[in-house]
């Protein structure tokens, strides 16, 4: 997997893992679906999805990702932005 | 694997299960008596003061501010902080223009290391979701006035780090000792829901339901 560049426009993938089955995510639902841009690499980190099921755990690259709020959340709300941590699988490069 | 509990093993007491818990571990070689009273030793003497001491020193050493800004685990070490075992410390600086707040919207990630144990509100479920959709709204209630056009940043803490703010040194402070300096900060401040001599109470007190 290519490393996103700081700067880079990213989608979080809009799915839904826990309406399939047992499932342990990072990846809060107010944001999936949604647009932000990478801030940083934060480092690389095993994969909780599978840690939090004693499975095998592949090394992944952790992002600190910002969105616009008003990205995500109805008016009105504060001018600003979210910054959050999101692994690499969850962000597709626009 | 079974679906339900033992109930013997539920009518056990805790401190029979935690004694053979701790049997196994050392009898396995994965845990010993020394690691374990070292690392309850740490997590008794984290506390916000902790916290404190990393700020006061960030304000009047700028080389210190650098290090704690790029690697707040190395920062944290620096002032004797044991950080063996804790999750990687990011620290996020508050400046003119610029105020971050800290939650963690999936569960109560916190960073124990330095702040101690959380404040019972910050795992509560209208702390959570109010920081992430609402960070203005709840910053007044706590009393705290942000210069007007300050932007928020809500900082959620959702995977492998840990996150503390850098709040900004209050004015009418110069010639102060880093001690002195240390005494302003409160666990809020270094949150993002106070800046440091804003707030007119005392923090809620701690304990309260888990979450």
């Amino acid at each position: 997997m290519t490393r996103l560049a700081p700067g880079t426009r990213v989608r979080v993938r809009d799915d839904w893992p826990e309406a399939r089955g047992e499932a342990h995510i990072r990846t809060p639902h107010y944001v999936r679906g949604r647009e932000g841009v990478v801030v940083r690499h934060l480092g690389d980190f095993p994969n909780p999805e599978d840690l939090a099921f004693v499975r095998p755990a592949a090394t992944l690259p952790l992002y600190h990702v910002q969105f616009d709020p008003s990205a995500i959340w109805p008016p009105p709300r504060s001018a600003g932005a979210v910054l959050i941590e999101i692994f690499g699988p969850w962000l597709e490069a626009r | 694997m079974t679906s339900r509990p033992d109930p013997a093993l539920l009518a056990t007491p805790a401190e029979e299960l935690f004694a053979a818990l701790l049997a196994v571990l050392a009898a396995k070689g994965m845990v010993s008596e020394a690691e374990l009273a070292a690392r309850i030793q740490s997590t008794d003497a984290a506390s916000p003061a902790q916290g404190a001491r990393m700020v006061a020193r960030a304000w009047v050493d700028p080389g210190y501010r650098a290090l704690m800004l790029a690697d707040g685990t190395q920062a944290a070490e620096a002032l004797g902080i044991p950080m063996l075992g804790a999750p990687p410390l990011g620290v996020l600086e508050n400046r003119p223009g610029r105020h971050h707040l800290v939650v963690c919207t999936l569960c109560s990630c916190y960073p124990r290391a330095v702040l101690g144990y959380p404040p019972f509100w910050f795992k509560s479920a209208a702390y959570r979701a109010r920081a992430a959709r609402d960070p203005a709204g709840l910053i007044a209630e706590w009393g705290t006035v942000l210069p007007p056009g300050t932007e928020i940043v809500v900082v959620d803490s959702t995977a492998d780090y840990r996150w503390m703010v850098l709040p900004q040194r209050p004015p009418d402070t110069a010639g102060w000792d880093e001690a002195a300096l240390a005494s302003l900060v409160r666990e809020g401040d270094m949150i993002g829901v106070t800046v440091p001599g804003s707030m007119p109470e005392p923090m809620p007190e701690r304990g309260g339901k888990p979450g």
